[in-house]
């Protein structure tokens, strides 16, 4: 039941992508493979179930329970039909994507299994085929009848672990299944994953770009970058004892490991010593959208030169309440005082260099027709700034002066999100929104950011209103911290106080979600 | 599935009906501007309005009286347009100066063949272009792509009078299978004359359908959904369903506004073809200023239109349950 990858590489149009691997995964073990966007690890997971991209081919072999898997000819679905399911299964990362819109949940489990028996069920064992394998994944029957967008998003991935997991494969692979998740349903889906991997002594290779995922729930690990196994071995020793430089530049730049040691990337700054007249200050701040209430009398007051963070999940009304201060939306109710000056709800009443906001996706937030040079010069236009600074801005937030000349589309994320903050700056705000702006970034790029932001508060004296959903992230760069929850505000104070004793039964979810502690035996450390 | 999911299910028709009414509400009104500019179009004619009315017949002064009166020329405007519309909505359609019967009789004769033949050109572009489409998408690239692609520029470039003679001149002189005059005898023998102009309208509107197809199945099978319905073993017939199903909601959408091409296109086919149609009757009727029927057939037109776009988003609401459930989310 063992599965053997032997020099298993992946070769694409411009040369090999991934050098050969070799591993062996016991039944009932896990591998993890770590490693930041580009390092190939979604290129190995796909040319294990044959479905490389167009013009990417595998060599090498992988054996599952002693059955060869038609690596080497990717896009032959003929050969692939028996494999794919039986053998082996690959879980996907976004459950709002993997699971097709238009068709219920019990329809998308029920396929897996028909395409494994290679035969059509009848109606009433096909229900209860799909009843059983909703209760494996701790759903009620009645999640057969849902569309996928009725569900929340962990109930969709456990929909789609089920529909994984239907045709009873003995190697799971699993891509960053938990990435897309909210803090609080992480656990609960790789407890899930953990729980049924026991039961049914399933192999699987986890994916992922997250040291708290793998540690204490993987055996071996191997750590991949640019196409290269750069370290292997049991996940305990190299997470404890990192021989490579990358593992050890990865550990340290990894929010939880920071949450678990304290360690800080901006200084905290003194902390109520003087009574300073806040920058802005939000009072019973409310918003809602029909019947929905998103914000419900929020205050919120951020000092002049401080980084504030708002820690929420999805629908906790944290943007709504950036885009409510940005007049981006309306506030239906409260003030927002700015500097001792009201601002009328809406964009009308806001001057450029009252405030500035990045957003998550720097793919999406920049013009791709324009180049780099021009995009700034567009923002200092409006500031009424010269075009001739855009050298200056280029280098204030670290990037060389010939990237004027380039367009979006050559940058990497982290060097496109230092644009946009550098459009953000251009007009010389007092106070800069960062709305989840590092959420799509690798974590090493991640660190390079949340210092970049450091270093400009230090340097030019801005207050950072910084909202994530990782309160380990957060609490890395703000100096307070407002936990929110259902459009409240359900906590507020220092971040480490907030993170010592957090007082909200739901702060304490998400203390324990940011230290990934269910996974993880003490060690001491915290 | 909270409870608040479970109510909005339950109340999911009610919106609908609501929405339904709003949208024909809206469409009635629509209608109504459109019916004050068509009655207009008497006015705006130029000339003597009741030279217009009378057309060529020779003229006394009782014929002008009668012509007056049907109109009620000389009441003010608002009654002679409130009389119109109540003609026309009770199905009083007026006199055909052309053709000396009532236009009610002359659109009534001739809505059959018009209806049959937008019918029949629908039904052969959808069932020739959806599957090149799917196909196409599949193996993009492929030969059966590149064939279809140069079809649907050739389709799409072509002006529909251009295809009409050609098919003429080929099915008339090398390939007599098909007739190519007139709208036949009913049955059978109308189906058969009506293939030829069918098959000259479908051209151009399954070249968009072609198009919106392959684009909608290309980017369906590009999704995330696909690769891990693949993943778990899915036989490739079933996983090209499950997009098909998905890009339905574009294509329907996109089809049913192309629909509209019909309209437009039938004039020019039904003249190639010499067919009996509204076409025809709508071209002889403004070449010879026969107003009455030139009005009504403006308004059907629109109706037909505005018909059109309440089914397609009709059909839209069906097939995206997202949609459904936004409008139970509304109540």
């Amino acid at each position: 039941m063992t599965v053997l990858l032997s020099a298993l590489t992946v070769l694409g149009p411009s040369g090999t992508m991934v050098e050969p691997i070799d591993a062996e995964i016991a039944p009932g073990a896990t591998l993890a493979l770590i490693g930041e966007s580009g390092s190939g690890k979604t290129l190995t997971a796909k040319s294990i179930v044959g479905l490389l991209p167009r013009g990417f081919r595998a060599t090498g072999a992988v054996s599952v329970a002693g059955q060869d898997l038609p690596v080497t000819r990717a896009g032959d679905d003929a050969a692939w039909r028996r494999a794919r399911g039986r053998s082996v299964s690959l879980l996907l990362q976004d459950p709002f994507t993997s699971l097709t819109p238009v068709h219920r949940c019990g329809d998308q489990i029920a396929w897996t299994i028909e395409a494994a028996q290679g035969r059509r069920l009848t109606r009433g064992a096909r229900r209860k085929a799909v009843e059983e394998r909703l209760a494996e994944v701790n759903l009620p029957a009645r999640v057969a009848d849902a569309f996928p967008h009725e569900l929340s998003g962990g109930m969709r991935q456990r929909v789609a672990i089920a529909a994984a997991l239907a045709s009873d494969p003995q190697l799971l692979i699993a891509d960053e299944p938990t990435t897309a998740l909210d803090a609080s349903n992480q656990a609960e889906i790789l407890d899930l994953l953990r729980r049924i991997q026991l039961e049914r002594r399933l192999s699987v290779i986890l994916i992922s770009h997250d040291l708290g995922v793998v540690r204490g729930r993987t055996d071996q690990v191997l750590v991949m970058r640019d196409g290269k196994v750069v370290e292997r071995g049991a996940t305990a020793a190299v997470l404890a004892a990192p021989e490579h430089p990358y593992t050890r530049a990865l550990i340290e730049a990894d929010p939880v490991v920071a949450a678990r040691t304290g360690a800080r990337i901006a200084e905290e700054s003194a902390d109520g010593s003087a009574e300073v007249e806040a920058l802005l200050v939000c009072e019973r701040v409310t918003k809602a959208f029909g019947a929905r209430t998103v914000l419900d009398a929020v205050d919120l007051s951020i000092a002049p030169g401080a980084i504030v963070g708002i820690v929420g999940e999805s629908g906790s009304g944290k943007s709504t309440l950036a885009r409510c201060i940005a007049g981006l939306e309306r506030e239906d109710a409260g003030s927002i005082v700015l500097g001792g000056a009201a601002l009328a709800a809406g964009r009308a009443s806001r001057t450029p260099g009252q405030m500035q906001i990045v957003f998550q996706d720097p793919y999406s937030s920049l013009n791709p027709m324009m180049s780099i040079g021009a995009i700034l010069a567009e923002a200092l236009g409006v500031a009424g700034r010269e075009a001739s600074e855009v050298p200056t801005m280029l280098e204030m937030v670290g990037l060389p002066a010939e990237f004027a000349r380039k367009r979006p589309a050559e940058l990497s994320g982290g060097q496109r999100q230092r644009v946009a903050i550098a459009r953000a700056l251009a007009p010389e705000p007092r106070l800069l929104i960062c709305d989840e702006s590092v959420s799509a970034l690798d974590v090493s790029v991640q660190a390079d950011i949340l210092a970049l932001l450091a270093r400009l508060r230090d340097e030019l004296g801005i207050a950072i209103l910084f909202i994530s959903h990782d309160l380990a992230v957060v609490r890395m760069i703000a100096d307070t911290v407002t936990v929110m929850w259902d459009g409240r505000v359900v906590e507020a104070g220092p971040c480490h106080e907030v993170l010592e004793h957090p007082a909200h039964e739901y702060t304490r979810l998400l203390v324990a979600a940011a230290m990934r502690e269910n996974a993880v035996p003490a060690d001491g450390k915290d | 599935m909270s409870i608040a999911d479970t109510r909005a299910r339950a109340s999911r028709l009610r919106p609908l009906g609501r929405m339904v009414a709003v949208r024909v509400l809206g469409v009635l009104g629509v209608l109504f501007v459109l019916s004050i500019l068509v009655f207009a179009m008497m006015y705006l004619a130029p000339g003597d309005i009741v030279k217009n009315l009378l057309g060529n017949r020779p003229t006394n002064p009782d014929v002008i009286a009668a012509v007056r009166e049907q109109y009620r020329l000389d009441d003010p405007v608002v009654i002679q347009y409130l009389s119109w519309l109540k003609g026309f909505v009770t199905g009083d359609l007026g006199m055909s100066i052309r053709l000396q019967q009532p236009v009610a009789d002359a659109i009534g004769d001739r809505v059959g063949i018009t209806l049959a033949l937008c019918l029949l050109a629908f039904v052969v572009a959808v069932i020739s272009a959806v599957p090149l489409g799917v196909r196409s998408a599949v193996k993009a690239g492929g030969w059966v792509d590149r064939t279809g692609n140069a079809m649907s520029i050739l389709g799409l470039s072509a002006p529909t009078f251009a295809v009409g003679l050609l098919l003429l001149y080929v099915f008339a002189y090398y390939l007599p299978i098909f007739p190519v005059y007139g709208g036949g005898d009913g049955g059978v023998d109308t189906l058969r004359h009506l293939v030829l102009p069918a098959v000259t309208l479908a051209l151009g509107l399954g070249a968009i359908i072609v198009k919106l197809t392959r684009t909608a199945m290309l980017r369906e099978l590009e999704s995330d959904y696909v690769t891990f319905a693949r993943s778990r073993g899915l036989g490739e017939r079933l996983v090209r369903r499950i997009a098909l199903r998905n890009a339905a909601i574009p294509i329907v959408t996109g089809a049913s506004l192309v629909l509209t091409f019909l309209v437009g296109g039938t004039v020019l086919a039904e003249t190639t073809y010499a067919l009996p149609g509204l076409g025809t009757l709508l071209q002889d009727s403004v070449l010879f200023k026969d107003i009455a029927v030139v009005q009504s057939l403006t308004l059907l037109v629109a109706v037909v239109i505005a018909a059109i776009a309440l089914i397609a988003d009709l059909t839209y609401i069906l097939l995206d349950p997202r949609v459904r459930r936004q409008m139970g989310a509304a109540s």
